[in-house]
């Protein structure tokens, strides 16, 4: 039906046919809920141009994709029928990455955690295939010269600490999974212009169905609605989800930098004004995140390519306050807080400078900075997963891994309640979605947040706690651990494991 | 799922009594004996007033042959318009249905020989729930892909079952019926698995009713009881806890004397030529609010059984 209702809709040919080849589906395999959704719409001839989907969409991005793709390799949600709504070209388009033109300065950070899924979805050989940076290693430092941290992947027994992977690679591998898994999805290229969860009258055959009304005037159903449509989302207004949330006065300048040596390590400085990181993103290329206030970031992004490298190496270097001093022998300034045989094998690892910025390789992109956290994930109907349900600052390159989390969360929410034949838009069963992710998410914005405000003051005494609280992650070593443990996307508090 | 132990002790504790009337370990307690022959073994009502609730009102004993209680009929017929509410009385039955429902998808795909990753592993089957209620049962199971028949003896929760149903072309599929099982019997109705899930201990004569659930299995099919312990546990929790303390249940929902202990249901059950393959427990945390399966039966219950082939 979905196939017979794809030609009626008024339809972008091109759209469709990229979309078709993107996401070729296996015609021999015929849904048992397309024989009957096919017999009631001949039924009820009106309702043929109402496609019914089990799970739609809205938001293409990387978290709606990659919840897209997570069902589509559960051997209980494949054969599920899902709309994904999204009106950027960027779904349909069949361009090819190539691995010669510089990396796009929209990057992530993804956790060992995240790769872990990737590969259960056969995701991740796309990534492979392209740019990608992991990195081993990680120097935190601040412009007091107090302490310094450096964490290393073998503190915690494992290879990498992280993967810093494109965006837009990111997204293309998840089509690329989905492409993979024998399952039929549907794109609709448009917005959404309103949703309906109340049934409007019991009799209609799809009353109780969520109606989504698209911006070409086409309406479909679905048994459940996915807010994947970011931190504006249309999907949380529309189901009348309260946030609560602040703005920081803070933007963020992003860009790509060359630099002349290959870069293995994350490094992140915290400046008077905000930090700054300098992520590897593979070759001699690495990405800038810098924190700073709306009036300084303006400046930075006007003024010449050659002044703002200049500007960047001092951030990352001597700027702002001395280099902290390496710890060589003799007891370091806090070394109360440590226990020698406690110490992590990294804990001698001498501070390192960052490499010395050579080029700007991309434009400068001003974000502004908020916080921002649903009061709610799920109503009837309804689940909004990743930035539609929490925005956070970019520090650590968190954001995308608590969404990744609520994607694959609802998919297993989605998929249990399959197995024992619950409606899957039914509150009580997306409500285990939000039990499972508020608790993560909240933990980890706290922390973030936590972070962001022990560094936006400078304040003699408090610039001497946060050094010590440097030496203590960096001496300590069960802390430490645990700060890396949580970091790379496991799930246990950081303090009181 | 659950050990096989607790099968062969229950099996253990239940044999001697079927072979012979008056075990010796059990001289010493005439009594249990007494009550244990009245209430399975005769058709006559029993004495004891300890089982005040297994006593048919005559009334429906001389209109029908059935196996229903007035009284609890009635209880029933006041609340069913809240079958639907999961925060209404049925409240514990919605958080209960996921972990029930696990032990039915494993139990009876493992029966039909069904792959347990399909969407619909019960394509092509015939199902019935007896005392359907609201239809909270019926629907999952036709969600998995079975032929549901409901059925129950209080016409409102028929027609709130019919209306539910409705809203979903998947469930609009439902057959409901205002009957009775025995009633189905006469019609000479089978089903491939027969479910009556928190029923029997609503019901004035259980053995009856178990003969009647065994007549509706068709040969090589399944049966599917679940009930409340008469244990003390059981009577804390599901009485004093759920009806008087948090008040989850109306008041006088369940009649502690009326309740069925495993061994009882075995026994019963095994006289309706149906054997108990496994038994598992639920048990609830109030922490997380969530159910789970366990080997503890001494509250809740489920038992799987199947029809001996003759």
């Amino acid at each position: 039906m979905n196939r017979i209702t794809a030609r009626k809709v008024a339809f972008n040919i091109h759209a469709l046919k990229s979309a078709r080849r993107t996401l070729c589906c296996s015609s021999g395999v015929k849904l048992p809920s397309e024989d009957r959704d096919q017999e009631l719409s001949d039924k009820h001839g009106s309702h043929t141009n109402h496609p019914v989907h089990d799970v739609a969409i809205v938001g293409g991005g990387m978290v709606g994709m990659a919840l897209a793709c997570s069902l589509a390799n559960t051997p209980l949600t494949k054969k599920l029928s899902v709309a994904i709504i999204d009106s950027n070209p960027a779904l349909l388009s069949g361009d090819v990455i190539k691995k010669e033109d510089p990396p796009d300065p929209r990057v992530s950070t993804v956790t060992p955690a995240t790769i872990a899924l990737f590969k259960d979805m056969g995701a991740w050989k796309y990534v492979e295939e392209h740019r990608h940076a992991y990195f081993d290693k990680m120097q935190v430092w601040d412009y007091t010269g107090l302490g310094y941290t450096k964490y290393n992947a073998r503190d915690i027994n494992k290879e990498v600490l992280g993967c810093v992977v494109e965006n837009k690679v990111l997204h293309r591998s998840l089509l690329s999974g989905l492409q993979n898994a024998d399952s039929e999805q549907k794109i609709y290229h448009f917005k959404l212009n309103s949703m309906t969860t109340q049934p409007s009258s019991s009799s209609t055959p799809h009353g109780s169905l969520a109606k989504l009304e698209l911006s070409d005037g086409h309406s479909l159903y679905a048994k459940l609605v996915v807010g994947a449509d970011g931190s504006k989302s249309r999907v949380k207004e529309l189901a009348g989800i309260t946030s609560t949330g602040w703005k920081y006065s803070q933007n963020a300048i992003i860009c790509t930098v060359q630099h002349t040596q290959e870069n293995f390590c994350a490094w992140q400085r915290f400046l008077p004004n905000g930090p700054i990181a300098l992520l590897p993103i593979g070759d001699n290329f690495s990405n800038i995140v810098w924190t700073m206030s709306p009036d300084e970031s303006s400046n930075r992004k006007s003024m010449s390519e050659l002044e703002f490298v200049e500007e960047l190496n001092r951030a990352l270097d001597s700027g702002y306050g001395p280099r902290p001093k390496s710890q060589l022998s003799g007891a370091p300034p806090f070394s109360w807080l440590t226990n020698s045989d406690r110490t992590a094998s990294s804990a001698d690892d001498l501070f390192e400078a960052a490499p010395k910025i050579t080029k700007l390789a991309s434009e400068r992109m001003v974000f502004p900075l908020s916080l921002n956290h649903a009061n709610r994930y799920a109503s009837k109907r309804v689940a909004i997963i990743g930035d539609a349900a929490h925005t956070v600052h970019p520090l650590a390159g968190q954001g995308v891994n608590m969404g990744f989390g609520d994607a694959f969360s609802l998919s297993k929410v989605i998929s249990q309640g399959i197995a024992v034949g619950s409606d899957i838009g039914e509150l009580s069963l997306l409500k285990r979605y939000e039990s499972e992710r508020k608790p993560a998410n909240v933990t980890m914005m706290a922390i973030l947040d936590g972070f962001q405000k022990a560094y936006s003051i400078d304040f003699g005494p408090l610039n001497v706690l946060r050094a010590a609280a440097f030496q203590g992650a960096h001496y300590i070593s069960p802390l430490k651990k645990n700060i890396i443990s949580y970091a790379s996307g496991e799930q246990r508090f950081p303090l009181f494991s | 799922m659950v050990s096989k132990h607790l099968l062969t002790r229950i099996y253990s504790m239940t044999r001697p009594v079927l072979q012979i009337p008056q075990p010796r370990n059990l001289c010493s307690h005439p009594k249990f004996v007494h009550e244990l022959q009245t209430r399975l073994f005769s058709d006559a009502p029993p004495p004891s007033p300890a089982a005040p609730a297994s006593t048919p009102p005559p009334a429906s004993n001389l209109q029908s042959k059935s196996s229903l209680n007035e009284t609890e009929l009635k209880k029933f017929a006041a609340i069913s318009e809240t079958w639907w509410d999961a925060e209404g009385p049925f409240k514990p039955l919605h958080l209960m249905n996921p972990t029930r429902l696990a032990f039915i998808r494993s139990t009876l795909c493992r029966h039909f020989g069904k792959d347990p990753n399909s969407t619909r592993p019960f394509e092509g089957l015939k199902f019935v729930d007896v005392g359907c209620g609201g239809g909270i049962l019926s629907e999952p199971l036709a969600r998995m892909g079975a032929t549901v028949t409901g059925v129950d003896a209080v016409e409102k929760n028929i027609k709130i079952a019919q209306l539910h149903a409705d809203l979903d072309p998947i469930t609009s599929s439902i057959d409901y019926r205002c009957t009775t099982a025995e009633k189905m019997v006469e019609e000479q109705m089978k089903f491939d698995a027969v479910l009556a899930l928190e029923v029997i201990e609503h019901v004035a004569e259980p053995a009856e009713f178990c003969k009647s659930l065994s007549a509706l299995t068709s040969c090589g099919g399944a049966t599917l009881i679940s009930t409340i312990n008469r244990s003390m546990r059981a009577y804390a929790t599901a009485i004093v806890i759920a009806e008087y303390v948090l008040r989850w249940l109306p008041r006088g929902t369940h009649d502690w004397s009326s309740f069925l202990t495993p061994e009882e249901l075995v026994l019963i059950l095994e006289r309706a030529s149906i054997s108990v393959q496994e038994m598992a427990g639920f048990v609830y945390n109030p922490l997380t609010g969530q159910w789970s399966i366990s080997d503890d039966i001494s509250v809740n219950f489920i038992a799987y059984a199947t029809k001996n082939t003759e």
